[in-house]
């Protein structure tokens, strides 16, 4: 390849990853917003109304104020690695974009092993927590990263199960390829979060309690570790951590869109739904699935820690390796596995 | 290529450079950050040589799984340094030792290891080459046809070991009381609250 043909593919690259990240942060800013005011909406409160029209400026006050503050840093911490571990956290939690398909042909790096990559990089979160929470030296932080690591671990598992589910419908790796795999005339009724609702039940709480999520947010559980990992953060890596989390959590809408909401198809498969773009469809699904998350939130109270592992462990676990072995019987006796048709 | 060849440095250098500060650091829980760094950076060469299947698995078992484990059990480790140093010296020899014996053995392997000429030919090429399969189906292709006995013993294996791991250390604790979660999911209002018409200035 010429040199010029290098920079210009590296240019092409750059551009778009930068597109992708505004695009994201912007949306981001917006799903907290949203993430507050379902809050408020289900505890019979306003929630943010007062920067910008209805407060819809919130969360970009919100930034400055926490890249405006002074960022403290304990005495007694690890330095280099009290400030690496908010950055690796965000940075991990960004990276996974890179493979995720909004439209047919829209993912940066259309990969063929895409959904182990989202896999693999969402399973190196817990590297933040445990990170933060060791460096701080203090009580609370180790505690709330002690937590984590099991946590995450546990519910990666499950997470596992489900995903080759779905594989094993779809016979690829390849997001975009699964995505197609849904395509059927059955529109919403041939996506796979009908044949596999249970597995759709088991994801959508795995991946609450893989990103930190209430009812889940044992780690940082204010009523007992004040903050957990976070406690001793300020200012921009404390903005680093939480936004580390919200782009975690919106991958994992995304996933789920991409795995059993049939990612960017209509859900009715003729005109005039055909004729709306499919990034528009895909916004609207993982939009779908973050109310959800927002409404989990505010309705569940938090789980105990042994409560917690008895879920992962002797319920998600059981039931998800039981499907594994169902679908895969049941693809083999009516012929549909993928290898067959 | 000049690209490839870049990056094969970059992670070869990092690797290697990482893998030395895993017995260099003084401090234990940078050892298995360091040996994290090994691990991802040796993922980014299996990407470089087309083997995005086991680049990935690397990523998600050893990364993901075990060096969590690990860095769960070394953080809270009470490692006092100035002790562990104390018998550095006392134990060199041994070690010198065990280093000698495995050089010798990687140059005896290495120097007997005959490479198939058909490969020499071909250096760097997949086979099947990746646009007629993916890396990930010509590895199950094999995995569950050719090895599938293999395969399936490795997992027993596994499996037996893992069990053996339980059973010596499970002990019964007597005297700890239990939570039934059955008997708490059947708790209804009547069988736990129990309301009662207390006497003015009596109690019950």
């Amino acid at each position: 390849m010429e040199f010029g043909d290098i920079v210009l593919a590296v240019a092409i690259m750059l551009g778009q990853s930068l597109l992708m990240l505004v695009a994201l942060l912007i949306f981001i800013a917006y799903a907290l917003y949203a993430d507050r005011k379902v809050w408020a909406a289900v505890q019979l409160r306003r929630g943010p109304n007062v920067v910008g029209p209805w407060g819809l400026l919130q969360s970009f006050a919100d930034l400055l104020k926490f890249v405006l503050k002074e960022p403290v840093i304990p005495a007694p911490a690890n330095k280099g690695m009290f400030l690496l571990a908010p950055l690796l956290m965000c940075t991990l939690s960004l990276a996974a974009w890179a493979v995720i398909p909004l439209n047919a042909g829209w993912a940066i790096a259309d990969i063929n092993v895409g959904i182990l990559y989202i896999f693999a990089i969402s399973s190196l979160g817990v590297y933040g927590v445990i990170m933060g929470g060791w460096a701080s030296n203090s009580k609370y932080p180790f505690l709330g990263a002690l937590r984590s690591a099991a946590q995450m671990v546990s519910y990666e598992v499950s997470i596992g199960f489900v995903i080759v589910t779905v594989l094993m419908c779809a016979g690829t790796l390849n997001l975009s390829q699964i995505v197609e795999s849904q395509n059927t005339s059955l529109g919403i009724l041939g996506w796979y979060w009908l044949p596999l609702f249970p597995m759709f039940v088991v994801f959508f709480i795995s991946a609450m309690a893989e990103t930190n999520r209430p009812p889940f947010d044992l780690p940082e559980a204010e009523s007992e570790l004040v903050a957990g990992y976070m406690v001793e953060y300020s200012s921009t890596p404390y903005l680093l951590f939480m936004l580390g989390e919200y782009v975690a959590i919106m991958t994992m809408c995304a996933l789920g869109t991409i795995l059993f909401l049939g990612g960017w198809l209509s859900p009715i498969p003729f005109a005039p739904f055909t004729w709306v773009p499919g990034v528009i469809w895909f916004v609207l699904k993982a939009s779908f699935l973050f109310i959800l998350i927002a409404m989990v939130k505010a309705l569940v109270p938090r789980y105990r820690y042994d409560q917690l592992m008895r879920l992962g462990w002797k319920v998600f676990l059981p039931l998800s390796l039981a499907m594994v072995v169902i679908v895969a019987g049941v693809l083999m006796a009516t012929g549909n596995a993928p290898g067959m048709r | 290529m000049t690209v490839t060849a870049a990056f094969f440095y970059l992670f070869a250098t990092i690797t290697v450079a990482s893998g030395f500060m895993v017995i260099a650091s003084r401090n234990p829980v940078q050892s298995v950050l360091f040996l994290i760094l090994a691990f991802v950076n040796a993922a980014g060469l299996f990407l470089l040589m087309g083997a995005e299947f086991l680049a990935m698995i690397l990523v998600i078992v050893y990364v993901g799984a075990v060096a969590v484990l690990f860095l769960f059990v070394v953080m809270m480790l009470d490692v006092d340094f100035a002790a562990l140093r104390q018998g550095f010296l006392q134990y060199l020899p041994v070690g010198g030792l065990i280093g000698v014996i495995f050089l010798l053995e990687l140059v005896l392997v290495v120097g007997a290891y005959a490479v198939d000429p058909a490969l020499v030919r071909s250096p760097g090429v997949p086979i099947p080459a990746p646009d007629v399969m993916t890396n990930t189906e010509a590895l199950g292709q094999v995995l569950y046809t050719r090895y599938f006995y293999f395969f399936q013993a490795a997992g027993l294996i596994l499996l037996v070991a893992m069990i053996g791991a339980i059973v010596l250390t499970l002990r019964e604790r007597v005297g700890v009381r239990r939570q039934n979660i059955t008997m708490q999911n059947n708790r209804t209002q009547d069988t736990a609250v129990e309301v009662r018409k207390v006497p003015f200035r009596q109690g019950i």
